[in-house]
């Protein structure tokens, strides 16, 4: 039952919107394709669900030909960013309008219908217009509405990104447990979302994607741990990793000709030479014996406060675990933990990473 | 400039009626002149009233505005001396930049060389004086919102520059940019800057003085690290933060210990006179840490889920129906089915009535 794409390319303008993208999605499995704003994602959901059609290449459903079957024959749900419903219709005719589409039995729809509604949270609503419910709650709608239809694929489009951060939170668990329910094993889940905590959180498998180009398939923990190359550190983490040149010479670690540090042991058997230096913001802590940086800006995030520092050739952010404003240009001292770099090759591919031995 | 007070401000649309509902209850705050400020709530708490009645585009049923000592409660917006940036940037696009900058100026005769000279030092600040001969409607999203922005600071006189959720319609990338721009601002011209925003993040990155709003009434004012540590009511506890704080329906036990389940936890504060009341208990998961063994303020709890971040882990755990969620180090290994969760007593915060004690 597995849906497989083989080298989809989609290229209307001089950009690739999908260059050679080959994947293969098992029912039962939550994929999170994580990529920033255009990188591909939302052109490649729409290509599963055959609201565009690729360039080349080939899409099989079940053994298939995925491309020769019609939108509306493809069994696909879709959920979008805008919270997207029939303004004239009540919560209860929004969700089964589909099924009745499809002319399926009426008692039959009364209880798929009554499911969704539950499993969303939206008892009680049944009969209230689209227009009298927040932003949550509509965007629960459509949810319900790609439930109720039982398809086999079901596609979600950065379908929290319009909800204010608490909704997101609260929204996001829920979507979690729904999605590791019973007929969740007979789907193919795919999200797509920009937010490396959100895939994290979802804990499936994450595909990052970047120009159209697929970088990395992986289990969350795997991405997070071992990026395959710098750019994925880059989209993997929020804040992105901080990436600035480095040398290894005479038992040292030099960041951009700036600052140097003994090597740390695990770097030992690392040739000298230029590379690209990773670091988390994490990985970067206030020291008052430490190094001078300008704050550009703190950014407050939920529980944490993020840094943007720099000094004449290198450009951090730093995690502070805290709520605390600074101030521009006010000046901090921080450490680096260099147990905890990345070392990626100048061509971006990753050389060393602190997870493996 | 100016410092703007509030006078026992309340606002009713209906103030006539028997039983008149209230957009904003009464209070009095007062905005020192060249601060940094935030108003911050859930849609439809009363940040826009408040807002509207200082740009004087709503007058107070109740109460009274004075700009310095100036009462201005019933001067029409034009004679106010605000200047107000919107959602969306409201430039004059047939206009240069040069010109959309020069308006407010012209409008009040200011002699052309003294235009000149201010419009120039302002785009110099907004990096926009490379774009001074361009027409304005050829520009990006976030340069449209900085002439928006521009206009308010060419004038000397402006008591506040006002701004309703400017960043809406801005690039994420660009965000960063402006909201560094905007600290810049504040600092060079100690202008009076109050921002308002439903977003918790934004509010917290941008202001030294955050006015938390909840159903028409002001809950806190203060710093970003008082909202998190010692959150006012327990609405502010859910609202700031993520995850939000853990709340439980205790008693007192004595005098400073409060009792919830079968837990006994010792708190800070002095619960002398709300021993017979209803109160609530609130910690962060940031501060809860994880024991080896029981022991004074430990609560002991079944691990649900625990979930991983990257950055961190957060634990969800129970005893029975009681929920507590742990923000702890990724290094740190869960494998026990029983957990031993500290919760230290200078940061347990007990509400009575859902207000801080």
């Amino acid at each position: 039952m597995s849906l497989q794409l083989g080298n989809i390319s989609l290229k209307p303008t001089e950009q690739y919107h999908l260059n050679d993208v080959t994947l293969n999605f098992e029912p039962g499995k939550m994929y999170t394709i994580l990529g920033r704003t255009l990188s591909g994602k939302t052109t490649l959901l729409k290509t599963i669900a055959g609201l565009q059609s690729p360039d080349s290449g080939s899409i099989h459903f079940m053994g298939k030909d995925f491309l020769s079957i019609p939108v509306w024959e493809r069994n696909v749900a879709m959920v979008y960013q805008q919270f997207i419903n029939y303004p004239h219709l009540n919560v209860r005719e929004n969700i089964e309008f589909p099924l009745k589409q499809r002319k399926m039995e009426p008692s039959l729809i009364d209880k798929e219908v009554s499911d969704a509604i539950k499993k969303v949270g939206l008892e009680g609503f049944e009969v209230r217009k689209i227009q009298e419910l927040s932003g949550g709650q509509q965007q629960r709608v459509a949810l319900a509405r790609s439930l109720a239809k039982k398809a086999k694929i079901l596609l979600l489009d950065e379908p929290l990104v319009n909800l204010d951060y608490k909704l997101r939170e609260g929204l996001r668990e829920e979507f979690k447990k729904l999605f590791k329910g019973e007929e969740a094993s007979q789907s193919i889940l795919i999200y797509a979302s920009t937010d490396p905590l959100e895939a994290m959180q979802l804990n499936g498998d994450i595909i990052v994607i970047d120009e159209g180009k697929i970088l990395q398939v992986g289990s969350a923990k795997d991405v997070f741990e071992n990026p395959a190359n710098a750019k994925v550190a880059e989209i993997t983490n929020d804040p992105a990793m901080n990436l600035n040149n480095g040398t290894i010479q005479d038992n040292k670690l030099i960041f951009n000709n700036e600052i140097q540090f003994d090597l740390p042991s695990n770097l030992q058997s690392i040739q000298p030479g230029d590379y690209q230096i990773g670091i988390r913001a994490t990985d970067i802590h206030l020291d008052e014996n430490g190094f001078g940086f300008d704050v550009d800006i703190s950014e407050i995030s939920g529980s944490e406060t993020f840094l943007h520092l720099h000094s004449q050739n290198i450009k951090c952010v730093a995690t502070i675990e805290e709520v605390k404003s600074y101030e521009v240009n006010q000046v901090v001292k921080i450490n680096f933990d260099t147990s905890k770099i990345y070392l990626f090759k100048e061509s971006g591919e990753l050389l060393h990473s602190p997870f493996k031995s | 400039m100016a410092k703007i007070e509030l006078n026992n401000i309340a606002h009713s649309y209906n103030p006539e009626a028997s039983n008149p509902l209230f957009a904003l209850k009464e209070m009095s705050l007062s905005w020192a002149d060249g601060g940094r400020y935030a108003l911050l709530g859930p849609s439809g708490c009363g940040k826009t009233t408040m807002l509207n009645i200082m740009s004087g585009l709503v007058t107070p049923s109740h109460g009274s505005v004075h700009f310095d000592q100036r009462d201005v409660t019933r001067v029409i917006t034009e004679e106010r001396n605000i200047s107000q940036v919107f959602q969306f940037p409201v430039i004059y696009g047939t206009m240069s930049v040069y010109e959309n900058l020069a308006f407010p100026l012209k409008c009040r005769q200011f002699p052309e060389d003294q235009i000149d000279k201010k419009v120039k030092e302002v785009a110099e600040i907004l990096n926009l004086h490379n774009y001074l001969k361009n027409r304005a409607k050829g520009l990006t999203a976030d340069q449209k919102q900085l002439i928006s922005l521009g206009r308010g600071l060419v004038r000397e006189d402006v008591a506040a520059i006002l701004m309703d959720e400017p960043l809406t319609v801005i690039d994420p990338d660009l965000k960063f940019r402006l909201r560094r721009k905007l600290k810049e601002i504040n600092a060079k011209y100690k202008t009076t800057l109050i921002y308002v925003t439903h977003d918790q993040n934004e509010a917290m990155t941008f202001a030294d003085n955050i006015i938390v709003m909840d159903q028409g009434e002001v809950v806190q004012m203060g710093s970003p690290k008082d909202l998190f540590e010692r959150p006012q009511t327990t609405f502010v506890g859910y609202f700031i933060g993520s995850p939000a704080m853990n709340i439980y329906e205790c008693t007192a036990s004595s005098a400073n210990q409060v009792s919830f389940g079968s837990n006994i936890i010792s708190v800070q504060t002095n619960l002398d006179s709300a021993r017979s009341k209803n109160l609530k208990l609130g910690i962060r998961s940031e501060y809860i840490t994880v024991e080896g063994e029981s022991g004074e303020n430990i609560f002991q709890a079944d691990v649900n889920e625990v979930e991983d971040f990257g950055n961190y882990k957060l634990i969800t755990a129970s005893q029975g129906v009681i929920k507590v969620k742990a923000k702890v180090k990724r290094e740190l290994n869960i494998s026990s089915e029983k957990i031993f969760l500290k919760f230290p007593a200078e940061h347990c915060c007990v509400y009575e009535d859902n207000k801080l004690i």
